[in-house]
């Protein structure tokens, strides 16, 4: 007879036992605030088909205090957002070469910060060009 | 000269199926220099202070895979660790994460080395060729393609760092994916077919969610979070695809 008797440890509370899966979960939770301000913008758009009065009501509720905190907080969460997910990027591509080079994490996760950064950029001063 | 010698305080997680309900915590008082591994404070443990005391271990040098565990809650390979690292706070080992404890240190690897067998971790020779036709041959970037991978020695702490595997063991796990994707990646290899049936399976690359803790404490840069999420786009085209590919519905 077997006197085996493997001990299975429980899995409670498991992302908060290393700071690497906390950061995942900031990570995994970051996505939620995403959502969150998607439904804002499709209100918006619900807003505009209802007509001008609508939209312009729509953007003053945007400007109260407690609308401002929530942008500032969903900033906050965005950025955190687009590093980690430019972050992890590299793990999720083929190996690639460049000139017979493998091209390293870093230039990945650099490349795909920069261009998040121009993009942003770049909207910044289309919305500037429409609002002079 | 030689160092002199320091005392730090080893906490083991004991298990002893036949007299502990569930794990136990006992202190050891070890008597260490700078050159010690974790695995010769254990290995001191075992002559000179308790024989009781069960780890697994072979080579010494973080090729054999066998010394893994818990070392103040990161896995790690006991042999690549150093004592002095942990002085004068003390350290605490345990048995691998997410894997059942079978005694002691000592875990349960049945479920890692079925799931192995199962992705048939060899080169399945894409054409048959004889003596007479040579060796295989392969340009430098295609051994690239796989090379990383191909420096998995099964120490399964990948599966200790990943909570997904944790959560669901019937999940494949990083170890084995990786050298799925080693072996799939392998110009000289033609059993693509068979093992990605395992890797488009619910239990395959999907059951990864990016957490890539798994290539952080890989201790021989396999980076197996890399592995698995490339062929999620491979999975999605294979998917897909098999609406407009006559006479491929079951793939």
């Amino acid at each position: 007879m077997s006197n085996r008797r493997p001990y299975v440890r429980s899995m409670d509370g498991w992302w908060k036992r290393d700071a690497y899966f906390i950061r995942y979960m900031a990570r995994e939770v970051t996505a939620v605030f995403v959502a969150a301000y998607a439904i804002v913008l499709l209100f918006g758009l619900v807003r505009l088909a209802q007509g001008e009065a609508a939209f312009n009501g729509w953007l003053q509720y945007l400007k109260t205090p407690w609308m401002l905190v929530f942008h500032l907080i969903v900033l906050g969460t965005f950025v955190y957002h687009t590093w980690s997910w430019f972050n992890i990027m590299p793990k999720t591509m083929p190996i690639m070469f460049v000139g017979g080079k493998r091209v390293q994490p870093g230039t990945i996760t650099g490349s795909g910060i920069a261009a998040a950064v121009v993009a942003c950029l770049a909207v910044l001063l289309i919305v500037k060009g429409m609002h002079p | 000269m030689a160092d002199a010698e320091k005392i730090i305080e080893i906490e083991v997680l004991r298990y002893r199926p036949e007299q502990d309900k569930e794990p136990v915590l006992q202190t050891y008082k070890v008597p260490f220099t700078d050159d010690m591994s974790v695995l010769q404070g254990l290995q001191y443990i075992k002559d000179y202070l308790d024989g009781t005391v069960s780890f697994r271990w072979s080579c010494r040098m973080a090729i054999c895979g066998s010394c893994g565990m818990m070392i103040e809650g990161k896995p790690k390979l006991s042999c690549k660790t150093f004592l002095r690292e942990y002085y004068p706070q003390g350290l605490r080992v345990e048995a691998l994460a997410h894997l059942p404890i079978e005694r002691d240190l000592v875990v349960d690897a049945a479920d890692f080395v079925a799931k192995l067998e199962r992705i048939k971790p060899y080169i399945i020779p894409k054409e048959a060729r004889t003596l007479e036709q040579g060796e295989y041959l392969q340009t430098p970037q295609q051994r690239d393609m796989y090379e990383q991978f191909s420096s998995c020695i099964n120490c399964m702490l990948c599966y200790a760092a990943c909570p997904q595997y944790g959560l669901n063991p019937k999940f494949t796990g990083p170890g084995v994916l990786a050298l799925l994707h080693r072996y799939n990646a392998d110009s000289r290899d033609g059993g693509q077919d068979e093992r990605m049936k395992l890797g488009y399976a619910d239990e395959g690359f999907w059951g990864c969610t990016a957490v890539g803790y798994c290539s952080e404490v890989c201790p021989k840069g396999v980076d197996p979070a890399n592995a698995i999420n490339q062929n999620k786009m491979n999975s999605a085209i294979n998917y897909f695809t098999r609406f407009v590919t006559p006479g491929r519905a079951d793939k």
